[in-house]
């Protein structure tokens, strides 16, 4: 690498995060500028494949626009983004969403603490006990969120025999409760090897010394969990919730095969779905668009905010 | 035998077996390659993307069909039908060249034709496609803006199917037209039930339209005004509907998974130990059964209890209006054969390619003459093909338009669930939300 100082994450937030003062040499120079023209490729096509799209997505949403009658497109101004803001089926949407970000979120980094440590801490089978953890990741979201659907079907599904407290004929897509609860699970077995592995790496980083030191020093088990490892894994914890809230919030695959947006379930990657491709409608889906990558970018910069680690430190860039 | 390779060093054996590999890669690299280049300098292969309905026969028309110009390849789309036609939309809006023929629902044709995705028939070729022999019904269906669009392939329609016994004992005279108030109180007095297609799909809207168009309504009209046309549910033609609607969700004859029916589900409940069911089902309903006899599911008593007549009329007095489905063959704008792809239409719309699907499939022909073929004949009760043909000739197709997925969305949204369907606010809050819809003031 280029970098000649890297700065853990402990010493870049003493400094309040301001960086090295450095003294540039001709070498650094050059290499900068070289490394500046290497990346000029990847960046347009970047520029191509992100920008072009996303740009022509703003531009669409100010029209209404049908692909089906062409010459019926009118250029609206804002009024798009009017409409899915005051439309109580948006908001509708949008609770939806969040609420399956929160709880798969919050259930995944619990469970997927608890595999991770597994992988880290188990003496024998290493390589099995890693693999058979991680299968459910290299399986393809739409294979498991059928795989969840027959599982919960009460015709031919193995759930409802397990759950004593459940008639056999429980319809578990019938109603929004229990469908946006079979949504989870399929979303939760999915991602959360995803999840371990991501703290596994974290759990790599925690230095032995300072477990070692904290048990000399009396801590027990749970102390040295709460006052050592996680605060050591507060960037590969913030890495974690962010990459999985994200994707939370696109949430689709599963609600499609599943329900397909049925019942209540439906989350706003879907209702843009519908819009744009069902319906045709390009304006007020690309609108939609426009509000899901927002509110993407909300939902990265508060979690940003709440652990207050910065993203490059945490990659330990310099 | 050749001299085993002992002698050769097991780095250089890998090397060979390595080139040997790429060796053999290469060439079906290449001869796949080849054969991909064969389609520009050989003869062009027409694509004709069809529904999974009646696919062995369709793959024999186009084997019949192809010629010594080109061939014809059929490629299968998804059993759904918004699914299908999200596929077709996909590629017609990215004018993909290799959709060369098109197995449209009537409903599409008017919405891929205003996006002009459709080649419009030229005038000699669009008089044969719509030529006096063509039901008028099924002609209706391939018309948008003055001009033809697609061949009608095969039409469908709705009739009455009811058990005999079943109408006699509710005291109903089915030798005249009958009414849906008739019919729901004739099935609840003789303990029976009405089966219709009442889940939140298109199958819903087909029903809603009938009924409307029966009462002399329409959901909307001057149609080619595309979001600007005037929404006219909101009229005593969509009160009617609704009374209808309203009638038998409150009746005892409303079947248990009235608000989720569809084609299949009211199927079972014919015949059996309960005195039966009158309903309005499509034309596959009678192979169906038929084929049910051999299995040993219903006797041979039981089919001969089955009757069928001309769809019920909304309001006394007024021509019911049987819905309209089937196929038409569309060809694509962007084709790079269009005009073969014109010439293979026609070929696989012939009436005798009609006859073959009707007889083969079950699939009912969009042509007068086609059911006078023998084999149609031989295959079907006279009275019930003649049904079936004045039924397609006087049918009511659900409006054109090109927003029609959304307008029969946002119909879906308002007269979901049967069992709330009010005919004081029904009507009139689907109209509004359909202008709301089509205005892009709201959601859908």
């Amino acid at each position: 690498m280029t970098s000649t100082y890297v700065a853990t994450a402990g010493e870049r937030e003493k400094r309040g995060g301001k960086k090295p003062d450095l003294v540039e040499s001709d070498r650094m120079r050059a290499e900068n500028s070289l490394g500046r023209k290497l990346v000029v490729p990847a960046i347009v096509v970047m520029l191509i494949v992100t920008a072009f799209p996303m740009l022509r997505a703003l531009y669409l949403s100010l029209f209404t626009y049908s692909l089906t009658a062409p010459e019926d497109r009118e250029f609206v101004g804002l009024s798009n983004y009017l409409t899915a803001l005051t439309d109580p089926l948006f908001w509708r949407d949008t609770g939806v969403t969040v609420l399956y970000m929160l709880v798969t979120v919050a259930v995944e980094l619990v469970i997927g603490f608890a595999f991770a440590m597994v992988m880290h801490r188990v003496i024998f089978a290493r390589g099995v006990i890693r693999t058979s953890i991680l299968i459910p990741y290299g399986i393809i979201t739409v294979v498991s969120g059928f795989a969840w659907q027959f599982a919960f079907s009460y015709q031919n599904g193995f759930v409802n025999g397990w759950l004593p407290f459940l008639d056999s004929d429980f319809n578990w897509f019938g109603e929004s409760t229990p469908a946006i609860i079979a949504i989870m699970i399929s979303e939760i077995w999915k991602t959360t090897p995803f999840m371990s592995l991501l703290l596994l790496a974290g759990l790599a980083q925690v230095s032995e010394d300072m477990l070692e030191a904290a048990q000399v020093d009396g801590a027990t088990w749970w102390q040295r969990l709460w006052k050592v490892i996680l605060p050591n894994m507060r960037a590969a914890i913030m890495v974690a919730v962010l990459f999985r809230a994200l994707d939370a919030y696109r949430i689709f695959d599963n609600i499609a095969v599943m329900t397909a947006g049925a019942v209540n379930t439906e989350s706003i990657s879907f209702l843009t779905y519908r819009q744009t491709i069902e319906q045709f409608q390009l304006g007020i889906g690309s609108a939609l668009s426009v509000l899901l990558f927002l509110s993407v970018l909300l939902i990265a910069w508060l979690i940003v905010k709440l652990f207050k680690v910065d993203l490059a430190a945490a990659r330990q860039e310099g | 035998m050749t001299q085993p390779s002992y002698a050769t060093a097991p780095g250089a054996r890998r090397r060979r077996r390595g080139r040997g590999l790429a060796a053999v890669a290469i060439g079906v690299l290449a001869a796949g390659l080849l054969s991909a280049c064969s389609g520009d300098s050989g003869k062009p292969v027409l694509n004709w993307y069809v529904n999974p309905d009646g696919v062995t026969t369709l793959t024999e028309l186009a084997k019949q069909c192809s010629t010594d110009d080109y061939d014809i390849e059929i490629q299968l789309l998804p059993s759904g039908a918004t699914d299908q036609r999200t596929q077709l939309a996909r590629r017609l809006a990215a004018k993909d060249g290799s959709t060369d023929l098109m197995s449209l629902d009537p409903v599409f044709v008017a919405e891929f034709a205003n996006a002009g995705w459709l080649e419009p028939l030229p005038e000699d070729v669009a008089a044969t496609a719509t030529d006096e022999d063509v039901l008028e019904g099924a002609a209706d269906t391939v018309t948008w803006d003055d001009k033809v669009y697609a061949f009608p392939q095969w039409a469908n329609t709705q009739v009455l199917w009811y058990r005999k016994s079943l109408a006699e004992a509710g005291g109903l005279d089915m030798a005249k037209p009958v009414t849906w108030e008739q019919v729901i109180d004739a099935a609840a007095e003789g303990g029976g039930t009405v089966g219709v297609q009442a889940n939140k799909y298109e199958a819903y809207v087909v029903w809603i339209n009938a009924l409307v168009q029966g009462a002399g309504g329409n959901i909307i009209t001057d149609n080619e005004a595309g979001k600007d046309a005037s929404v006219d549910i909101d009229s005593e033609a969509g009160a009617a509907a609704a009374t209808v609607i309203q009638k038998l969700a409150r009746s005892e004859a409303a079947q248990p998974d009235l608000t989720t029916s569809n084609e299949g589900t009211s199927l079972g409940l014919m015949f059996g130990d309960s005195p039966g069911e009158f309903m309005t089902n499509w034309t596959f309903v009678y192979k169906n059964y038929e084929g049910l006899i051999e299995s040993g599911d219903i006797t041979q008593e039981d089919f001969d209890d089955l009757g069928w007549a001309r769809y019920p009329a909304t309001v006394e007095g007024e021509e019911s209006k049987p819905p309209i489905g089937g196929i038409d063959i569309g060809v694509g704008a962007y084709s790079k054969h269009r005009d073969f792809a014109l010439e293979a239409g026609e070929c696989v719309t012939t009436s005798e390619a009609q006859v073959q699907l009707a007889v083969n499939e079950g699939l009912m022909p969009a042509r007068a003459s086609a059911y006078d073929a023998p084999e149609l004949t031989e295959a079907y009760p006279a009275d019930l093909l003649e049904l079936f043909r004045t039924s397609i000739d006087s049918g009511g197709p659900r409006p054109k338009s090109a927003y029609y997925a959304t307008i029969s969305a946002a119909l879906q949204s308002v007269w979901h669930s049967p069992r709330s369907v009010d005919p004081d606010k029904t009507p009139g809050e689907s109209a509004k939300f359909l202008k709301d819809v089509l205005e892009g003031k709201a959601l859908l």
